[in-house]
């Protein structure tokens, strides 16, 4: 007994002892990596972590081809907005990588941290890939739904996230909306079907993948609105008890990119930060990002991976809203559109 | 009388006055009081139709009433529960006791977000509890009221535990020797002792939930004058960089948590003089 106890103790030590050099080790390791090469942070919105994880490596290997330096990627992940928030609160990042243009514009207009224009820095509006809003259904489509009028027909019920705090939900609320634009619609009928599909939401979830658990695992609503970039990854997760509706058109989700002038001014690392946004129009970077089931903007690599990624007509916030800085200020501030509408559904 | 004691204070037995209360006040200030002026500070920004406008929209007042209706209803529920569990957990000997004791303190570890998917989980329409029943708990705001409480349980339990361990047996056998009878004894002498822990527990409980968001988030289903809490259109607001609405909100709950604290507050000294008296 009073044996084990001594021994207990001395192995206790021990692994004080142990972790202790551990720790060690690792402020050594992380400030030989520091002097090695210059350090990246990019600052990304939550449901990238998978793409940058293959991304990153990819750029550093052809970036220590190229110019012989190592560079260390250090990656943040969370809600779109949420991001845009730390760095203009002080988050360093050198280069941003979000899914909707407002998120990037901010950083301009509020915090001056880089030009208004930056959009027009690198090609394709500075978004080296996109991904379009879709519709999932239940296997077989007992609902027969096939296009967003289906949406608003009574008696559907159909999960969509937040659209005060979610892209993605926004991005729902747009593709319906233009969907009647682009069909010769009026405003007002734009503005009847989006009621009639935002009647039948059952529930609001504050992000993309809660809505796809509230829809694939709570067995709650008709449809699912998501990305066509989620799409896989749901049915890796969930089994394929799903179906995905392409709706006769629908918005082009781009996920623009930009390097923070102030804080790689500041840093030094300018250079660096605009080589790996470069690399991500690479077909390597390109190829990689189609694997993830984003499309890439390489027409040779789209049509290579052309089954995942069928024909549809899509349009693009800057065609039907001004761009998304209007868009939030017409449609999803307080007391615009989408409150309005609500309060209408309401009464 | 006052005056003269405090000025006794300063040759108190007990030394370290001054310094402890520096301390005190400089950690208050930097945890405390910094942030929170802040909070009303920015609020200064706006004009006062602007912050009446971003405080008394329906919407928002429609939120008040569900957190704070739900909070209140929850710590309710967790004041009269608590004491159950908090009996059991004195009173009685039997196995597994320390398990339970344990468990108690699980909703102050675990993490909101957690207990929320797990909370949806269990009692959505298809969960394992929420099938067997005949109203729907989940994404309503009954499931705001059931986050409320799961997360306010220990509040309760953990204030009242050391008082009913203090109080001792021979009191009540007293009281039974006296001609009482169980129920008389429960209200005449152990609930008066009790009293003012369960007040406590009461406040920490409805406290804590006025400001949960991890856990509600999940299982209220955000339906907009329904069962959105007043956190999330605080962070609504801070979606579209309003951070002066966000905040305006925030000084209402504020305000209003610290009074409806003060009242408690005031009702318990209530009760404590009652029974000194008594």
């Amino acid at each position: 007994m009073r044996f084990t106890r001594t021994r207990s103790v001395v192995s206790r030590r021990v692994a004080l002892v142990r972790s202790a050099a551990a720790a060690a080790t690792l402020a050594f390791a992380s400030a030989a990596s520091f002097a090695a090469g210059p350090t990246l942070l990019n600052v990304s919105y939550d449901v990238a972590r998978e793409l940058y994880k293959d991304i990153n490596p990819a750029f550093q290997r052809a970036y220590k081809q190229q110019s012989g330096e190592d560079v260390k990627i250090e990656q943040s992940h969370g809600g779109s907005s949420k991001q845009a928030r730390a760095v203009l609160d002080g988050l360093e990042a050198d280069v941003v990588t979000m899914n909707q243009a407002s998120d990037i514009d901010v950083l301009a207009t509020r915090g001056k941290l880089l030009p208004a224009d930056w959009a027009k820095r690198l090609p394709n509006n500075s978004a080296p890939t996109t991904s379009v809003t879709v519709i999932l259904v239940r296997k077989g489509n007992p609902k027969g739904i096939h296009d967003w009028a289906d949406l608003a027909r009574p008696g559907t019920s159909v999960v969509i996230p937040n659209p005060k705090v979610t892209g993605n939900g926004r991005y729902t609320y747009v593709a319906a909306w233009g969907s009647v634009l682009k069909a010769g619609g009026t405003p007002a009928q734009a503005r009847e079907l989006v009621r009639g599909i935002f009647a039948n939401v059952p529930v609001f979830d504050g992000g993309g993948r809660a809505a796809t658990t509230t829809f694939a695992q709570r067995g709650i609503g008709d449809a699912l609105c998501t990305f066509e970039s989620e799409v896989n990854l749901i049915e890796a997760e969930f089994g394929d008890g799903f179906e995905v509706v392409y709706p006769k058109s629908t918005i082009l989700a781009e996920n623009p990119v930009a390097v923070i002038d102030k804080v790689v001014d500041k840093k030094g690392t300018r250079k660096e930060a605009e080589a790996y946004l470069k690399f991500l129009w690479s077909d390597e970077a390109q190829e990689i990002a189609a694997r993830h089931q984003l499309r890439p903007r390489s027409p040779a690599l789209l049509a290579r991976y052309a089954k995942g990624f069928p024909k549809v007509t899509t349009f693009t916030i800057d065609e039907f809203f001004g761009g998304w800085t209007r868009a939030q200020k017409e449609h999803f501030d307080d007391g615009g559109i989408y409150d309005q509408i609500l309060a209408a559904a309401k009464k | 009388m006052v005056l003269s004691r405090a000025l006794h204070k300063r040759y108190s037995v007990l030394p370290g006055f001054d310094l402890a209360l520096g301390f005190t006040l400089l950690y208050l200030s930097f945890i405390v009081l910094i942030p929170l002026a802040a909070a009303f500070l920015k609020t200064f920004t706006m004009s006062w139709p602007a912050f009446w406008d971003a405080v008394s929209s329906p919407r928002v007042v429609a939120s008040y009433r569900l957190t704070f209706g739900a909070s209140f209803a929850a710590a309710l529920v967790n004041a009269v529960f608590g004491l159950v569990v908090c009996w059991v957990l004195v009173r009685y000997e039997f196995v597994g006791k320390r398990l339970i004791d344990a468990l108690v303190d699980l909703p102050f570890a675990l993490p909101t977000a957690v207990a929320g998917i797990a909370l949806t989980a269990l009692y959505s329409g298809n969960g394992w509890i929420g099938r067997w029943l005949p109203f729907k708990v989940s994404f309503t705001p009954l499931g705001v009221w059931l986050a409320l409480t799961f997360i306010g349980l220990p509040f309760v339990v953990r204030t009242l535990q050391p008082v009913l361990e203090d109080l001792p047996k021979e009191v009540e056998e007293a009281a039974a020797i006296l001609g009482a009878t169980r129920l008389q004894t429960f209200r005449r002498v152990i609930l008066p002792v009790l009293a003012p822990a369960l007040l406590t527990g009461f406040s920490l409980a409805f406290a804590r939930a006025l400001g949960e968001y991890g856990s509600v988030i999940f299982i209220a289903g955000n339906l907009p004058f329904v069962s959105e809490i007043t956190p999330l259109l605080i962070i609504t607001k801070l979606e579209q960089y309003d951070y002066a609405g966000a905040t305006a909100i925030a000084v209402v709950m504020l305000t209003s948590a610290f009074v409806l604290l003060l009242a408690i507050n005031g009702l318990q000294a209530w009760t404590r003089s009652r029974q000194g008296r008594g």
